[in-house]
Formats: C-alpha cells, structure tokens, sequence
C-alpha cells in the first residue's frame, strides 16, 4: 500500500496521528468520502493494486457507501477503514455512530468489525487477500477508536490458507475439452468479452489476443471490458449492448457458439432476455460461480481467472487436431462485413464556422489528438450519454486505461476515480470525460486536484441536459422533458479558475481543435467546457424490453426502426 | 487394530452444472456450514431478503468444535433459481460448504414443536387421543390445557395442527427444519482436499 485516500474525524483521528509520524503511505486528502473510494477505484483500476481509504465513524462511512457499491458491481478490489465509536459505546446511539458493518454487508464483498486489538492485524491481512483474489470487490474494516488508539501486536500474513474462502481459479479440463469441441464446430461464432478480462491483469488480456488471433473469430467487449482486445484490430466489432455497435449485437444475435470470457450477461448487453441470441450454444467463463446461469442458461460452465482459462482454451486448440470450418467461417465473415458497412456510428459535423460541435467529434477529436500526441492516457468517465459516446468513439488499445462507473452508473465517479489514477501515473494524461449534470455531483474534488497538483482535464461535453435522461423522455416519454434541463450551471471556466485550475471554453467547431491542443498541453488541472449539440442522441440503441435485432440507429440511417413495447417501458 | 467402519463418503463439492431451463418450481432444504462469527446470519438472510429469494424455514446453531455452524434453510424457486441460491451462499467469505439436500440423495428433516391447547371435556379428550396417535408427547398440564412435545417432518407437524385447530389450538412455537443425509454420507468442508 503507498497511498491512502481519506477524510479525518474524531474516531479516526488516532490512525491520522500515526500517519503523522510516517512517510511510507502517502494521505490524499479528499473533498468527500464518496471521492476517496471512487479514487481508490480509479487508483486499483489503472494499477491492478487494491485501492484503500479511510473514513471517520458514522457520516463518514455512509458517505463511502455509494462508492462501495460501485466497487462491489464493477468488481474493483478496495479496503475500506471506517472508524467506529469506542466498542463499549456501540449500540447506544453514540455520536457519529452508525451501524456501518449493517448498512454496507449489502456493499460489500465482505466486512468486519474488529473487536479486540490482537485481531487487528489478521483482519487487516485477510481484508487485503479477500478484495484482491477470486472476483475482486470492496472490503470494509470498522475499527473502534478503542482498538485503534492502543497500540495492537503486528502478526506475518497466514501463511495457511483461509478457513472457508478459496476461489477456484484454474479451470476443469473437461470443460476446456469442451469448450474447444463448441469452438471448433461453430461455423457462426463470437467471443465477448468483459471486465472479468481486465480483472485478470494484463496477462490475461494477452492471452485473449493471442486466442482470438489464433481462431479467426469476431469479437466484442462490454462496456467494462474495452481496452482488453485492441479496438482498431479487424477482428473486433465494437462495443456491444444497449448502445453497442450494430455489428456487434447482431452477431451476438445470429451466432450459433458464443465464448463469453469474463463477462455477465447483463441486462444492459442482453436486452430482452428470451430473444438474447436465441440460436446459440454458451460457454461462459467467470470466476464466480453464481454468475454462470443466473441471466442465460449456459451449456459449457468454466469457472476459472479469466487468464488461466484463456491459456487453457490456447493450449488445448492448438492442441486440438479438428480443422475449423473455414468456409462457414469466411461466410460469417462476409455477413458480419455487410453489418459493419452500415458505419452504425456515422454522424454529421457541420464545419462552417461557428457550426455547433457534435459530441462524438469532440470525443473522435479528443482521441486522435491524445493518439498523435503519444502520451500514456487514461481516460474516465461519468455517467451518461457522453459515457458511451466515449466508450463508442475513443478507441482503446490497452486494458486498465478506461475506467468508467458501469454496473451501478454513478454519475460524479469520474472526476475523482481520475485524480485516483493520476496518483497512481503521475507523469501520464489523464482526462475524465464528463457530463455538464454529472461533473457537479463531485465538483468539490477540484480542490483535492489543486492541494496535489494533479493535472487532470475535465473534458465537458457539455450540452446543457442530463442528456441520457432527455433522450429517454424523447424516445418513452413523449418528449416531456420534466427536470432533466441543466439550468443555472456555473460557468465552468470561472470554477476552474476558483479552484486554481484553467478553465477554457470552446462554443463553435473552429475552436474546438484549439481547447484540445490548449488542454493537452498544459501541465495543470484544466476544465475544458465544450458546447456541444443539446438535441443529439445516443444511437445505436436497444431499448429497454427489446431484442438485439430490434435496434434502433441514428437519423442517419433510413432504416431505423424503432419499437419500445410496453412491457419494456418498465425497464429501466 | 482396524475397526469395523468404514470412513464417512463426502457429500461431492457442488460445481456448476449445466442449466436446462425448468419454468416449474422445487422445494429445496440446503443445509450450509459456516463460519460461527458475529453477523453471518444477518448475512444469510440478507441475501435472501435482498435478491428476493424465499425462506419456508431456517434454522441455526453451532455444530462442532472448531467454531462453526449449521444452518438449515428450505426455500422453494425453480430449478436456475436454487442453483442460484447456493452460488450466492457459496460465494460468501464465511461459508465453507453449501449442500443441497434435497438434490443430493436421500435426507432427513426434522423439527420440533411446542402446541398449546386450551378447552374443556370434549375437546379437550379429542385432542389427547390425537396427540396419542401423533405420538405427540404432554409436557405441560393444566385442567383446561395441554402443552404437546412433536417432533416429525414438516407435513406432519401441520397435519397435528390442522387436526388441533378446531381443539382449541392457543399458540405454537416451532424450531424450524434440522436436516441431514441419509446413511454415512456427511457434509464437510472438502476444500482442502482439493487444493494442494
Ligand atoms: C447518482 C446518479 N443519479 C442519477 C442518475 C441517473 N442518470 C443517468 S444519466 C443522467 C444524466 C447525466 O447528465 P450529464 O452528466 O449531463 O450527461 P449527458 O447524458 O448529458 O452526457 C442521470 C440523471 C445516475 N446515473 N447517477
Ligand atoms: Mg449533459
């Protein structure tokens, strides 16, 4: 551990004079609790690292819960320290009390309220071990002030193993062998891929590289999954899901064997779960057992890490003598191109001068000016349209330079989760791609960026609504646009300039080429407030209830289709 | 010298299998060995409360002499459902070892029930020579009430009370399903067994 993000109060005050004393661990002090885990998430995202925070009693730790629960649906390894009244006061309503072990059991992969100091140490290794190994999730720590004011015996980690949690994490042969015999005979098929890929360490990334080369077959990721296979290789269709690319969900619909590695058939990759790639025959590898078969029944179950299993899957098709059926394969190919030509992502910039900036070129700007710059960058997200904008248009090569909130969508992750990667690289790019909405919701963290010199940019695409929000009440709700507008927004580039930070502004297209250079080049914290087109919709997309095939496009295409059933007006 | 027995068989580790699609339910009994720390049974039951899953029963208390605890649920769902289910206890910290009872061979449920009776003359001899025929046991008598000691299966017990009821049925208190496998099959923690 070499650094902590977290926010004094009085029961903690007694682990904040030890971190006085010392200079191992570095202290970021954070604006909010909910800032310090979303850092820790983006700190253990960009290093593969555990991320750790500290937190007083009560206040303090129902602040960290909304970050402990995105850790626990992204599956990001965090130790979480809480402070807690003194234990002889546990239990009476005490100041800053709060039940913290009950409030985040359900936010937590596991937690512990330590109770006497000569537990301290094993708990504290156990923590570590337990958020990092099988499928990485956060770890809260309660500790009295009683148990953390004296002084407590340091034991050596176990070296034996733990008494009830082992995850398995190499693979059963047999399913291998099955596998491979799906694989080989499969004349339609598809791999996707998800966080579970990124999880495994860049390793296993490799390892699916190396697979997917060594087969021919198309592949696709998640939205937590993108980086693990390189987005400009033929052979990978894009993003999948409610705003994945046409290419990709349509394979995933017309396949007949589907390799899921690492990702959870959820509800936002599936849609209508009976019409989820219907013809199809599933092997699914997850490190956790009890995501296999929970959405889609699956035929061949392999629960493994995701790199063992995938250098399992390597070393048994090489192995394995059967010849694919490569003209079935050439055909799925053809099919697959005639998809990819629709160019689903397509958009119109207008480039008269003063003509209003599309968000998907800012963000194609963005990343061919980053690409041309050559700079190690790391891009985070917050929650919206100009999320999958960003997930659609910024085409990532390596896995852990994406961070973004996906199972629980927590707008006001990014600003923070990049000041957690720009500790954790200093001397990289680090720009958080945001929302006019969204930024708000931990603005206070420009602060943290100014006490530690982080240069991190704020990239806004601003266009003055929660976007994603309009666009379901266009689409659902009869264009009745209750409270979604952004109004009374500060102007950005005087917040910037607040927060001793360099606030720049482009309105027109000329001038977005200009804020990019400008924000690229600087070496301090920058908001870049980009007025992009309020109107614009995120397409591709499959509407809540609806099936893969049933996508609708942008109003580029002709054929665009649309349908959203009653059923599916429910979903959310 | 060997003695005469042979060593208990395991129950086998429960793996994920392959998933037919099965739209009608079952009743399962899983019976799940813990680690007997603070806050494992509010884990238990807030996995079920959280992920909507049923309890019909539950019942738990420590077994042995290394600090853990048995914990007996039955719950009903269908069959991707209980699977499910026992991923889910699985995947806790503190469970060592998740065991479908109900899918792993032949098993015994048992739980006990305290009934209370109240009533007069006709009734009153009724529900004696009922309880007698239940092989329900008096432990507490009073001129106008009986308390009944019964310990059987599920469906016997609510055969009792169904027959009590008009008897004069005042109040029951009941211990929940305790299970076990049939034969010298036990459950055990096999994880070490199977890492090296
Ligand atoms: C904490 C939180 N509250 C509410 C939502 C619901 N929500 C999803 S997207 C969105 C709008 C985001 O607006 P903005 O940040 O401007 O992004 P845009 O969609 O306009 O790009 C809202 C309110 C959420 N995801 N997270
Ligand atoms: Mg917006």
């Amino acid at each position: 551990m070499e650094v902590i993000f977290g926010y004094p109060g009085g029961a903690v005050l007694p682990i904040y004079d030890a971190l006085f004393h010392q200079n191992a661990i570095r202290h970021v002090l954070v604006r909010q609790e909910g800032g310090a885990v979303h850092a820790a998430e983006g700190y253990a995202r960009s290093t593969g690292k555990v991320g750790v925070v500290l937190v007083t009693s009560g206040p303090g730790a129902t602040n960290a819960v909304t970050g402990l629960v995105d850790a626990l649906m992204d599956s990001i390894p965090i130790v979480c320290l809480t402070g807690q009244v003194p234990t002889h006061l546990i239990g009476n309503d005490a100041f800053q009390e709060a039940d913290t072990t009950g409030i985040t059991r359900p936010a937590t992969k596991h937690n512990y309220l330590v109770k006497r100091s000569e537990d301290l140490a094993r708990v504290v290794h156990e923590a570590f071990y337990v958020a990092r190994s099988g499928r990485p999730g956060p770890v809260v720590i309660d500790l009295p002030k009683d148990i953390v004011i004296n002084p407590a015996p340091w034991t050596p980690p176990p070296e034996t193993q733990h008494r009830s949690y082992r995850p398995q994490t190499d693979p059963d042969p047999e399913q291998i062998r099955q596998a491979i015999a799906l694989l080989k005979g499969a004349k339609r098929p598809m791999i996707y891929t998800g966080g579970g890929v990124i999880n495994a360490g860049e390793a296993a990334s490799d390892a699916l590289v190396r697979f997917v080369r060594a087969t021919g077959f198309p592949c696709t990721s998640t939205l937590m999954g993108l980086g693990a296979y390189p987005a400009n290789d033929p052979q990978f269709l894009g993003m999948l899901g409610m705003h994945g690319t046409y290419e990709a969900n349509l394979a995933m619909h017309g396949c007949d064997v589907m390799l899921n590695v690492g990702a959870r058939f959820d509800d936002r990759v599936t849609g209508r779960l009976n019409a989820f790639s219907p013809n199809s025959r599933k092997i699914h590898v997850d490190i956790d057992p009890s995501s296999i078969n929970k959405n889609v029944p699956v035929e061949v179950p392999i629960v493994g890490d995701a790199g063992r299993v995938l250098e399992a899957l390597l070393a048994a098709w090489q192995q394995d003598g059967t010849r694919v059926d490569t003209q079935a394969l050439a055909e799925w190919w053809r099919e697959i191109d005639e998809w990819r030509a629709k160019d689903c992502l397509r958009f119109t910039q207008e480039t008269a001068r003063g003509s209003i900036i599309k968000p998907q070129y800012a963000i194609q700007r963005l990343y061919e000016m980053t690409r041309a710059l050559g700079r190690e960058t790391f891009i985070t997200t917050e929650v919206g349209q100009h999320q999958m904008w960003a997930a659609q248009h910024f085409r990532f090569d390596r896995p852990n330079h994406w961070m973004t909130s996906g199972g629980l969508g927590t707008m006001g992750y990014g600003l923070p989760a990049a000041m957690g990667v720009q500790m954790a690289h200093p001397d990289a790019l680090v720009i958080d791609i945001a929302g006019e909405a969204s930024i708000l919701m931990n603005i206070q963290e420009m602060g943290t960026l100014a006490q530690y010199r982080l240069p991190v940019k704020v990239f806004i695409l601003n266009n003055q609504y929660m976007g994603m929000v309009r666009q379901w009440q266009e689409l659902l709700h009869g264009g009745r646009y209750s409270e979604s507008y952004s109004a009374a927004l500060p102007d950005f580039v005087k917040l910037a300039d607040s927060f001793h930070a360099v606030g720049l502004r482009a309105t027109g297209v000329d001038e977005l080429d200009g804020v990019i250079a400008e924000m690229l080049a600087s070496d301090r914290a920058v908001i870049a407030d980009i007025a992009v087109d309020p109107k614009e919709n995120c397409f591709p997309m499959i509407p809540s209830g609806a099936a893969h095939n049933q996508m609708i496009l942008g109003p580029e295409h002709e054929d665009r289709a649309a349908g959203i059933t009653d059923e599916g007006l429910v979903l959310v | 010298m060997r003695g005469q027995t042979t060593p208990p068989q395991f129950l086998p580790l429960q793996t994920v299998s392959p998933m037919p699609i099965d739209p009608t339910q079952r009743r399962a009994t899983i019976s799940v060995l813990v680690e007997n720390e603070a806050g494992i049974l509010a884990r238990v039951v807030g996995l079920f409360s959280g992920r909507g899953y049923n309890i019909d029963s539950l019942t738990v208390a420590p077994v042995d002499q290394r600090g853990r605890s048995r914990i007996n649920v039955v719950t009903s769902g269908t069959e991707m459902v209980i699977e499910q289910i026992k991923a889910q206890l699985d995947r806790l910290v503190p469970v060592h070892r998740v065991a479908d009872l109900t899918m792993e061979g032949p098993h015994i449920a048992r739980e006990m029930a305290l009934i209370k009776v109240v009533g007069t003359g006709e009734h009153r001899v009724e529900a004696l020579r009922i309880a007698n025929a239940f092989r329900a046991r008096v432990i507490d008598a009073t001129a106008e009430s009986f308390v009944f000691e019964m310990t059987g299966g599920t469906e016997k017990l609510d055969a009792f009370l169904d027959l009590m009821r008009p008897l004069g049925l005042a109040e029951v208190s009941r211990t929940g399903v305790a299970a076990i496998a049939r034969g010298k099959r036990v459950i055990d923690d096999l994880h070490g067994a199977h890492d090296a």
